[in-house]
């Protein structure tokens, strides 16, 4: 099956007693029992719900993987991952993370962590000690979108006897499937391209084996950071137009790329090719700020992924926990700009781009 | 006010905006901001939501806290309350504890080098005695589980301002209607709100109130860095189930002193265990091999875990709430397989009480039957 059906078919045929097509949204905390020491294999909603498990199928399905399981948020999910390592343990990370991986990382759960450029074969090498036990990798990163060579550090990683995790958010499962290219585990706010509606908080982990799965499992149960029935069912609905949605995004983040490349008042434009995430520079902070206040179309908010076009800046905003000197180390300037591009029309988005900078005579 | 008009009227029940009675399920992840230098209230769900902080603001009159959160589950809840702990920190805790809460204490924290004994905290003595230099935190549950054993609260407390430890109390199996434990100095009140808060059987839930503003401001990053945060449809069938707790808990209480006082009199049952106060009862059968043709005979309560509903639920918690314990450590505590749980519900005393009079008098049968063969 073509993974555009299967999005499609998410949830599908979970309801045999009546046939719903769409999955019930299983409001409930409990489960009776048959009799003493039977089960429907439902017991409590926090260890397994119907609503939550299509989605959790589902998106094991769409990234290839043994075990899908969902979050109440993409830090849930991430937190959760991270649960397999113990504190002092050596983890090499993305060095321009998204700012709340970045805190969970750094300042949460005590782990020994070497910030590495993971676009960069070479320096990921270069960070592998004997103790390492995991690489925790974004592709591409936020907000600099840079892209990384999931195959060749699956093979560092495998080398080392180290744990692959790959968050794919700015791709979904519809443009990279990291446990294809032998990455352990996949991470995903799925308040982003997944829902794709910004009307949910929501995190994904898929795990490549069952073995892996279980550990996460126990881990969400324990823990108990899971995502509630309906904000699951929300998902499974936005995963249903996932494949349109993305082609759209990326056709309209490649038109707005062009545009701002070639504008007077742009110095650099950061766009992989790929997906619907881009990152701008303009030529002084004065304009980026003015630029947040003059758009109309475009909506000045944090999170990404919506069918909205979203402008955020990145300095103040999603990585604002970042300290001031590594952001500007990694190049994260209070000049940039990061957006999000929406599946409105491209000629709308371009022109509102062009008045927020062009307007009081920019030019 | 009174607390059951407080339990109504706490301030945070009416959309402002359009004057509707119930606020709105803003199932939203995100904010429009109206400028770089001008934020607006919220930005990203995650770290508010104008659902969640309607239900927190509530959450917080009821327990009388600087703040309160919400949380996707209770262990997500009890989880964030020990992330206040540092590695090589101790905790005492309550030993007859929901068994999710011993699994997260021995199986989880254990990793990141935080320990915890567990003694009778209704023995303030045994509290005393379990201290250590670098005990942080006492962790009690107000009605413990399975055996409902009260801790007093104030006896805690004393015992945490003495040695400067956070007093963090799950009061899940009272709820906030029938005790406020921060009136008698607890630091942190915890709940899993999937019980007599929401009440119905019908979310997930879990709640963190603080009663100091700097500590509320800790368990805010947490809740925020970690992420396990309550969706909106949930937070509002929170609010909606906390409007009838007063009712409910009124009535569920009056049918557990009868039950629990029925079945004292009973020759299928050895021993109860009913605190007076809640509407949770255990009681023991006279033989491990009545419990089930006991449970299955039974047409009204529902058969599983969780509690804390309208509808009467029983379960065996050796199989069932804490099935997570190791075996040793359950036949130590006493939670063997003739132990038999009952969250009492709304349904009319008189058909629970014939309900469970028919199903004790098979399990009897079945039992002395099978002595006679």
């Amino acid at each position: 099956m073509k993974l555009t059906t299967a999005l499609v078919h998410t949830g599908v045929r979970r309801d045999p007693s009546t046939g719903s097509v769409s999955v019930p949204i299983y409001q409930a905390a409990t489960f009776e029992h048959p009799a003493l020491g039977q089960s429907t294999g439902y017991d409590y909603s926090r260890s397994k719900n119907p609503t939550r498990q299509a989605l959790e199928d589902g998106l094991a399905r769409l990234e290839g993987g043994a075990r899908g399981l969902a979050f109440a948020s993409g830090m849930a999910a991430v937190h959760c991952a991270l649960q397999l390592f113990s504190p002092g343990d050596h983890l090499i990370a993305t060095h321009d993370p998204y700012g709340g991986t970045y805190r969970l990382l750094d300042k949460v759960l005590g782990l020994d962590i070497s910030w590495v450029d993971t676009a960069d074969l070479v320096a990921v090498r270069a960070a592998v000690r004997p103790t390492t036990k995991g690489i925790f990798l974004e592709t591409p990163t936020n907000p600099l979108l840079k892209m990384a060579d999931v195959a060749g550090i699956a093979a560092i990683a495998r080398q080392a006897g180290a744990l692959l995790i790959v968050d794919t958010t700015f791709l979904t499962p519809y443009l990279c499937r990291p446990l294809e290219h032998g990455a352990d585990i996949v991470v995903h706010s799925a308040s982003k391209y997944l829902a794709g509606h910004n009307d949910v908080v929501a995190g994904a982990l898929v795990a490549r084996d069952e073995a892996i799965g279980e550990k996460l499992f126990f881990y969400q149960n324990a823990i108990g950071a899971i995502l509630g029935p309906n904000d699951a069912w929300l998902v499974i609905r936005g995963i249903k137009t996932l494949a349109l949605r993305m082609e759209k995004h990326q056709e309209n983040a490649r038109k707005v790329a062009a545009f701002l490349e070639a504008h007077p008042l742009v110095e650099k434009v950061l766009y992989p090719g790929i997906g619907g995430m881009l990152s701008f520079c303009v030529k002084d902070q004065e304009l980026a700020a003015a630029i947040l206040g003059r758009v109309k179309v475009i909506l000045f908010a944090e999170s990404l992924g919506g069918v909205e076009t979203l402008i955020t800046y990145p300095w103040t905003q999603t990585h604002a926990d970042v300290p001031e000197d590594l952001r500007r180390r990694l190049g994260i300037s209070d000049r940039l700009l990061r957006l999000s591009v929406g599946i409105e029309d491209a000629g709308d988005l371009i022109a509102d781009l062009r008045q927020a900078l062009e307007q009081g005579g920019g030019q | 006010m009174k607390y059951g008009t407080k339990l109504l009227h706490t301030g945070h029940e009416v959309d402002r905006a359009t004057g509707a009675a119930c606020i709105p399920i803003y199932q939203v992840s995100m904010f429009d901001q109206p400028g770089l230098d001008e934020p607006g209230v919220f930005d990203y769900a995650r770290s508010g939501n104008p659902t969640r902080k309607a239900l927190e603001g509530v959450l917080a009159e009821l327990e009388g806290a600087a703040g309160a959160f919400a949380f996707s589950s209770g262990m997500a809840a009890l989880s964030v309350v020990l992330m206040l702990l540092s590695a090589g920190d101790h905790v005492i805790a309550t030993d007859d504890c929901y068994g999710g809460t011993y699994r997260v204490l021995t199986r989880v924290f254990r990793r990141f080098n935080i320990e915890a004994t567990f003694v009778d905290t209704g023995d303030p003595a045994a509290v005393a005695a379990a201290l250590r230099p670098n005990t942080r935190m006492l962790l009690v549950e107000t009605v413990s589980n399975p055996f409902l054993r009260q801790t007093d609260v104030k006896a805690m407390s004393a015992i945490a301002r003495e040695h400067r430890l956070l007093l963090a109390v799950d009061n899940t199996f009272l709820s906030p209607y029938l005790y406020q434990p921060m009136q008698d100095g607890a630091d942190i009140v915890i709940h899993s709100a999937t019980k007599y808060l929401g009440g119905h059987s019908d979310i997930i839930a879990g709640t963190v109130a603080a009663r100091e503003a700097d500590l509320a401001k800790e368990i805010y990053f947490l809740q925020n860095a970690v992420g396990a945060v309550l969706g909106p449809q949930d937070c509002f069938l929170l609010m909606r189930g906390i409007k009838t707790l007063k009712v409910r808990m009124d009535r569920q209480v009056e049918t557990a002193k009868l039950l629990a006082g029925w079945l004292v009199g009973r020759p299928e049952v050895r021993e109860v265990f009913y605190p007076g106060t809640g509407a949770m009862l255990s009681f023991r059968l006279v033989d491990a091999s009545l419990t089930a043709p006991f449970v299955e005979r039974l047409q009204l309560p529902l058969l599983g875990v969780s509690l804390g509903a309208v509808e009467t639920l029983v379960a065996v918690p050796s199989r069932h709430s804490h099935a997570s314990v190791p075996a040793p450590e359950r036949v130590r505590r006493g939670i063997t397989d003739d132990l038999i749980r009952l969250s009492v519900g709304l349904e009319e005393p008189a058909d629970l009480i014939d309900d469970l009079a028919q199903a004790l008098a098979h399990a009897g049968g079945e039992a002395a039957a099978v002595e006679a063969d």
